[in-house]
């Protein structure tokens, strides 16, 4: 059984369908990366799942349990197995908070106050190799490395199974990102947790995802191991995706597939495959609607795949 | 040197706080020659945004220029009337920020506000409306007259910061700084902003200050580099020597730390462990020594100078200095 | 709890470190040592009369003069305070504690119920203040308790308000989120750590608001509205004064002096602590 089973998740603010039916699945101390462009609906899948955001249709299963649509009260025990991480590392702590407070905050709120909770605290700090006088600061007395660490600590107060991390390395640093994920990947292999990271930093996601899958316009386009999709993409836009990254050569001039323009609207999606207008490789067929295909673990959401 | 542009001379900047001086900028030193895309990289806290204040004389009111010129063609900005330095602002030297979305005029349309900033020029209204259209064509967005009418909030961010560049370029200036215009961006946006930019530059013929922390745009787009660590310069000259053959430790670690670097997936990704020393207490000595792996002794005690070592490649780094490795 | 008191430590040393503010924390200071320890202070009964005594200049017995029943002027005003600060503190503390609860229920709750708060809170702005107190007065009858119930009455929308849009751009913001996450709930939210992001904007607003409600009372006092006599009062004293006004000037100064110094010192206070409190200027400091 899988950890988490997301299935046909679909969420829509008036007119505006965010998410038309994404699904995937993360098994037990699997990394999963969401990758897609901003509005792509990414933020919106990790939200839905921890019950921050709407979804009007779909399932979303933890340890087989269903969890959409869940109540408050009925989602409190299950915070506990899965911890989020927000984007902006300062501000998603609580400002007018200690660092101790903050990262004992998940221990309080699950009535956990037998526990030492300086105790905790220290373990906690060391965990994330912060030195202890750290718990008397305050959020805007850190650096954002400094800050997303406290977030990690956080995460990790109660260790849950499941982590969902919104741009993990966003507002770092180039050389404060690889201590973070190395962190994480050093966190996750000995706590044996489960991830689902969402970024637009294809760098970042070669480093730390098991599989990823690509998000266009609130919906899955192609989805595979890592490796796999960075050897050889097969979808039109993950290869956009993954060509539009400079590398740090200046003789490194790469064969770069322009991507034309912008996503569009979603109050206007496209007919036929909705990447159709900004593909580089579309063809004659590509009018028609492209189903989800699987084959040999990869799915694909394309009627001209490239090879 | 007369295809000089900009030259900024030992350049020291202090802000005065409760904590005593803050020393953002130390002892600066780079140029901008006509017509060439120059690359400023640093992280955070390294005085980048204190640079282009000061470039463009818009600084907090506790700052202290404590020495050195910034020569724009010759004159030194730091000494022009405030009438003057007003009129080279958005005329001669134009800037694109960081945030595309805080840039514009929320209640005015981009059509009005395209017409607003050629108030110096004599042009008609209709002249000036034209313009403005052929700009927005120029950066890439279809139908730029219908698109005039709209308002900065109907334009995505990657729109809107084409538009700023747009509006940058209006006065053909002689120098664009842009502030980390792709910061704000996704990947698949950064890098039509980029090629948009190496367009224009060609036919506008406009020198490009590209501030940004990104390794692979600056490898990307310009053509020397700055590298700058803490409110110094360590390390600067030709893109291709800054990248191929870096000879400060910090610069070559730099590039070994983005992942864009490494291919295969990696276990442990290689970090610059350590702080950025507190610019308000200084250590004596080489800024990046502590958290240098091959610092020795000399370090500790002496600043190193930055020295030229080939031509136009210039570093602060004892390595670089025969007598000091023995 | 350390916590708390190390901020306002921070908060109290950021006024006094500004000129403004320092005067202002000296002047409130005063006002509020006098209305405290006013029973030592007071050379003379502040309602005591002595009719062979009236209507004096000042002179070292009597500092600002007698009244026209002799009572001394100088006693008259420091009673005043406390009467002015027995107003005004409970008045406007508890507008602000009731306005921050109801205008952080109305920017976290539900909609329909935001709807009928704001629409409460309009309600109440709609009438103007002396009209409503003069209808209270008609039906009650004056005293200090009226004039505390009339200014808490009309001032909780304002802080309602304020409370309110904090709490809606509080709401969305990744901290907040992060809690929701955590499966924290409301009250926690509200209370731990919306609360303290809220209650510094309010008590600026507050600190402002002092001044106001202290000419308020005397306003209302100056009409007749206010606190009964022979209860001294700035307002009261203001209007014996102007009645009184071509017989003697230092009645009138007596009354109005202190309301002067009790504006500016407020205001003082509220706009240093305005900028010691402020976030965005906080993390430059």
């Amino acid at each position: 059984m899988s950890l988490l089973n997301v299935k046909d998740l679909k969420t829509s603010y008036g007119p505006v369908n965010v998410l038309a039916g994404v699904s995937f699945t993360v098994e037990p101390g699997e990394t999963y990366a969401l990758v897609g462009e901003s509005g792509s609906g990414k933020t919106t899948v990790i939200r839905a799942i921890a019950g921050l955001a709407p979804a009007q249709e779909g399932s979303v299963t933890f340890e087989g349990r269903e969890i959409r649509g869940a109540s408050e009260r009925e989602l409190r025990p299950l915070r506990k197995d899965i911890a989020m991480m927000f984007q902006d590392p300062v501000g998603s702590l609580s400002p007018r908070l200690t660092i101790r407070s903050l990262i004992t905050e998940p221990y309080r709120i699950q009535g956990m106050k037998d526990r030492d909770l300086d105790a905790e605290a220290k373990r906690l700090l060391e965990m994330v190799n912060l030195p202890a006088h750290f718990a008397d600061r305050y959020p805007y007395q850190l650096s954002g490395g400094q800050a997303r660490r406290v977030g990690v600590a956080r995460a990790l107060a109660l260790e849950p199974k499941l982590i969902l991390a919104d741009e993990p390395t966003a507002g770092l640093d180039v050389s404060v990102q690889g201590e973070l994920l190395n962190l994480m990947n050093d966190l996750r292999e000995r706590l044996g947790l489960a991830m689902v990271i969402i970024t637009h930093n294809l760098n970042v996601v070669r480093h730390v995802a098991d599989r990823m899958g690509i998000m266009y316009l609130g919906r899955l386009v192609e989805e595979g191991t890592t490796e796999a999709i960075f050897k050889n993409p097969r979808h039109p836009y993950t290869r956009c995706l993954l060509s539009a990254n400079p590398e740090p050569d200046p003789d490194a001039r790469l064969e770069r597939i322009a991507l034309k323009g912008e996503p569009p609207s979603l109050l206007r999606r496209p007919k036929g495959c909705e990447f159709r207008e900004r593909c580089p490789f579309a063809q004659e067929i590509c009018t028609q609607t492209p189903q989800w295909e699987v084959a040999n673990g990869h799915g694909l959401r394309c009627l001209a795949p490239l090879s | 040197m007369t295809d000089t542009l900009l030259e900024i001379d030992r350049l020291s900047v202090d802000y005065e706080t409760a904590r005593g001086d803050l020393k953002a900028l130390r002892d600066i030193s780079f140029d901008v020659r006509k017509g060439e895309i120059v690359g400023i990289v640093g992280e955070s806290g390294c005085g980048k945004s204190t640079l282009i204040s000061s470039i463009l004389r818009l600084t907090a009111p506790n700052t202290r220029f404590r020495q050195g010129e910034v020569r724009f063609k010759g004159q030194d900005l730091l000494q022009l009337p405030e009438r003057q330095m007003r009129n080279l602002r958005g005329a001669d030297i134009s800037i694109v920020f960081q945030d595309p979305m805080q840039t514009h005029n929320p209640v005015l349309s981009i059509g009005q506000q395209m017409v607003d900033i050629q108030h110096r020029s004599k042009a008609s209204k209709a002249e000036k409306r034209a313009r403005a259209a052929k700009m927005l064509g120029a950066v890439g967005i279809p139908d730029p007259e219908a698109r005039l009418a709209q308002f900065p909030h109907e334009f995505s961010g990657g729109m809107r910061q084409r538009i700023a560049i747009a509006m940058a370029l209006m006065s053909e200036p002689d120098l664009l700084i842009a502030d980390e215009p792709t910061t704000a961006l996704d990947a698949t946006l950064e890098v039509q902003i980029i090629e948009r930019l190496q367009e224009l530059q060609q036919e506008f013929n406009c020198a490009i200050l590209f501030i940004s922390h990104h390794l692979g745009v600056i490898a990307e787009l310009c053509d020397r580099v700055v590298v700058m660590y803490a409110g110094a310069v360590v390390e600067s000259g030709d893109v291709r020597e800054i990248f191929h053959d870096p000879k400060h430790p910090y610069t070559r670690r730099l590039i070994d730390c983005d992942p864009g670097h490494i291919k295969e997936r990696a276990r442990v990704l290689p970090t610059i462990p350590g702080e950025v020393p507190d610019l308000a207490n200084l250590p004596g000595g080489c800024i990046f020594r502590d958290r240098c792996d091959q610092a020795m002794p000399r370090c500790a005690s002496h600043v190193p100078p930055l020295i030229q070592l080939k031509d136009g490649h210039h570093a602060a780094c004892w390595l670089n200095h025969k007598e000091a490795a023995e | 709890m350390a916590k708390s008191r190390t901020e306002l430590g921070q908060i109290v040393t950021g006024v006094a470190r500004d000129p403004l503010g320092l005067m202002g924390l000296i002047i409130v200071g005063t006002i509020v040592f006098c209305a405290i320890f006013a029973y030592w202070i007071v050379p003379f009964d502040p309602v005591g009369m002595n009719i062979k005594d009236r209507l004096q200049g000042p002179s070292w017995t009597h500092l600002l003069g007698t009244d026209q029943l002799g009572r001394d002027t100088f006693s008259r005003v420091i009673a005043g305070g406390q009467v002015a600060l027995q107003v005004a503190l409970p008045a406007v503390f508890g507008a602000m504690a009731i306005g921050l609860t109801l205008g952080m229920i109305a920017g976290y709750g539900p909609k329909w119920l935001d709807n009928l708060l704001m629409l409460f809170f309009d309600t109440i702005r709609s009438f103007p203040t002396v009209m409503f107190a003069l209808a209270v007065v008609a039906l009650v009858g004056p005293s200090l308790q009226t004039v505390v119930f009339v200014v808490m009455a009309t001032s909780i929308p304002t802080y309602g308000r304020v409370a309110r849009t904090q709490t809606l751009t509080l709401r969305n913001s990744e901290f907040i989120l992060a809690e929701r996450s955590m499966g924290a709930s409301m009250t926690r939210i509200l209370g731990v750590h919306m609360l303290p992001n809220i209650v510094g904007v309010l008590a600026v607003l507050a600190a402002m608001d002092i001044p106001t409600v202290i000419a308020l009372e005397a306003g209302l006092s100056f009409l007749g509205l206010g606190v009964k006599p022979p209860t001294p009062s700035w307002g009261a004293l203001l209007k014996d004064g102007y009645s009184l006004i071509r017989q003697t000037p230092w009645l009138v100064v007596g009354g109005g002096l202190p309301i002067i110094l009790a504006t500016l010192g407020f205001t003082f206070l509220g706009e240093s602590l305005r900028d010691v409190v402020d976030p965005k200027l906080r993390k430059q400091r």
